[in-house]
């Protein structure tokens, strides 16, 4: 790397590029943190957040998702102008508020979840991906609104949708408003699909709780991503009759695969070429108007 | 009457209420002197239970909507329904003895009922798994929604779960794909579809038979996106916050009415619904029969558009004016 990209790689990492920052943190040289090989930053990067050593998948974020899966300059955004509220002047150890900021801070104004549409070879596609740096990607009032609009949408305009899920559940603390969201966007998902359209649901690392007991867990085809971990309760709140350890690999999605939750797993740098061969499938009779016109 | 159980909060009042009984067997309690004083502590006790019980923390309605002589959902079966036909089975792995499903009429109308059932006595506590469904329990549900869909018979769902079961097997089972499936058949069942929490409102596990056209709560039941312990370990990383915990969350029915989430909330007798369940048991019969002959007068269409709109409608967020027409910013 000439040193002068080396500079501005710097200098987007200090200004808080979520990209370098949220990897592996650090300068040029990093440790992966789930095989512990020291690897050349640049690498990670560019072999989509996968650590070349142990194929462990880093998160991404939603930019990059966008970046790895639709066609060049087709992404645009929708309803990023949504911002979340207070409902409740929820005060925990520190308020909501606080944590709404600090939220804010670290993302650019897409809450939980960044929604929009574009093409995937060739093909008009609806996409979401969630944030877990936004409150752990846990659903309160704007994902459960920004779901339900992407799938309305893509009802609209008979086009697929593509899920990218990483949350840590419901909001709690938007109280019961943020369970109704799985209500909310369940019903979407189930109005879409009767209508006919795909709906392909990827799970990433991690995935419990609210949004796997609803809109995630419905796709027509659900791909997990190695090793993710994946499942409706936490670890911790897993009870243990006599105290026995959990089974080795549980809620993993190799586990998951075996017991039947998920269709298969996949390779992110496989993940785009899937994605078009299963749409080529499922979508034949969808849109391919979207995104062209726009 | 002797109690078994009574709540911290209550302490004072069960005292009373104790010496109260002491002196009404007092052989002596026809004397006039003993009489004035039986009268003045019956006046006492009054008062007392009204400071008490009218009002109560949200962490107190917890307690009380946990209460071991609270009514169960096999007191409401016996009370408010005829000609009762408990059906078993999810037809794939086992019958979930913590959801209860059957035909039943209630008021002379035929419905399909389906519910949490935390069981009567310890034996059955243990059996029911204390009303924690496992992912079949739900399949369960689902075989019954569908059965209310197909033979035209509106559905009354009962809630009274602290969760659903938090387990290996209910995660290799798939727990959060039977609570999602549940919902997405909530979501467009053809039939008429009533909710009665009649005690807990835990989170997703009480959601998945809570999709409803109309959802009736009773007054001291919550409805909790967690569980008051579960955010309190979260958040203060201590279960012994669970009161403040409770604070917050705002899962009594006053909260719950004023954020349009439930339609109608039932009074309970000073105390709770175990101090004179009669009571409630008629409260909630004349609510669900009302409700199932209101919504019979509606197309199949009308109900579940507005079911769509009634979930749609809620979560509240700002939406400042985007940068482009038709909400759309490119970037």
């Amino acid at each position: 790397m000439p040193l002068s990209d080396w500079l501005k790689h710097r200098r987007q990492q200090l200004a808080g590029d979520p990209a370098g920052k949220r990897t592996v943190p650090g300068g040029i040289w990093s440790k992966c943190a789930n095989c512990g090989e020291t690897i050349y930053q640049r690498d990670i990067l560019e072999n989509l957040h996968v650590c070349p050593e142990c194929d462990h998948h880093f998160p991404p974020s939603p930019d990059e998702w966008v970046a790895a899966l639709l066609d060049k300059d087709s992404w645009r955004q929708t309803n990023s102008n949504l911002t979340p509220e207070d409902p409740l002047g929820f005060i925990g150890r520190k308020s909501y508020k606080e944590s709404l900021a600090a939220a804010m801070a670290v993302t650019d104004g897409h809450e939980g979840i960044m929604t929009g549409h574009g093409r995937l070879a060739d093909r008009a596609v609806y996409l979401g991906v969630m944030d877990f740096r936004f409150i752990a990607g846990s659903m309160g009032a704007v994902v459960g609104e920004k779901v339900t609009r992407l799938f309305e949408s893509a009802k609209d305009e008979r086009s697929p949708v593509i899920m990218v899920a990483a949350s840590g559940g419901a909001r709690m603390q938007e109280g019961m408003l943020s369970l109704m969201q799985m209500a909310k966007t369940t019903a979407a998902v189930a109005r879409h699909s009767d209508a006919g359209l795909p709906y392909i649901s990827i799970l990433t690392n991690p995935t419990p709780g609210g949004v796997l007991a609803s809109f995630a867990s419905l796709g027509d085809i659900i791909i997990a991503e190695p090793r993710a971990h994946i499942g409706f309760a936490g670890p911790r709140i897993i009870q243990q009759p006599l105290g026995e350890e959990l089974p080795k690999g549980f809620q993993r999605a190799e586990a998951l695969l075996e017991h039947g939750m998920i269709d298969k797993i996949i390779h992110r740098r496989d993940l785009r070429n899937e994605l078009a061969g299963l749409l080529g499938y499922l979508a034949g009779e969808t849109s391919s108007k979207v995104g062209a016109t726009r | 009457m002797t109690r078994r159980f009574y709540m911290d909060f209550e302490k004072p009042v069960v005292e009373l209420e104790h010496r109260l009984n002491t002196l009404k067997e007092d052989p002596l309690a026809h004397e006039p002197d003993i009489h004035k004083e039986i009268e003045w502590l019956e006046e006492q006790i009054e008062k007392l239970k009204l400071r008490t019980y009218s009002n109560l923390s949200p962490w107190q309605k917890v307690q009380i909507a946990r209460h071991p002589e609270r009514p169960r959902l096999a007191a409401y079966i016996k009370e408010i329904t005829s000609d009762w036909r408990e059906l078993h089975g999810d037809r794939a792995f086992r019958d979930d003895p913590a959801i209860v499903a059957g035909l039943a009429t209630i008021g002379g109308r035929q419905v399909v009922l389906v519910g949490h059932d935390r069981g009567s006595d310890t034996r059955d506590r243990i059996r029911r798994n204390f009303g924690s469904p496992h992912p079949e329990g739900y399949r369960k549900a689902i075989r019954f929604f569908r059965l209310a869909d197909k033979f035209n018979l509106p559905l009354v769902t009962i809630i009274d779960t602290p969760g659903a079961y938090a387990g290996v097997g209910a995660e290799e089972r798939g727990q959060a794909w039977a609570i999602a499936e549940s919902l997405r058949t909530l979501t467009d069942l053809r039939v008429p579809v009533i909710a009665v929490n009649i005690g807990e409102g835990g989170s997703g596990g009480a959601l998945a038979l809570g999709v409803a056209d109309h959802i009736i709560v009773l007054e001291h039941a919550y409805y909790s996106v967690i569980t008051p312990e579960g955010c309190a370990s979260i958040l203060w990383k201590s279960k012994e916050k669970a009161p403040a915990a409770a604070e917050v969350l705002g899962l009594t029915t006053t909260d719950l009415m004023k954020m349009g989430i439930i339609d109608e909330v039932i009074d309970e007798p000073l105390g709770g619904a175990h101090r004179e369940p009669g009571v409630v048991f008629r409260g909630v019969e004349s609510a669900i029969v009302r409700t199932v002959e209101r919504l019979l007068k509606k197309s199949t269409e009308e109900l579940t558009t507005e079911r769509y709109e009634r979930f749609r409608r809620l979560g509240v967020f700002m939406e400042p004016a985007a940068d482009t027409d038709a909400g759309e910013n490119a970037r």
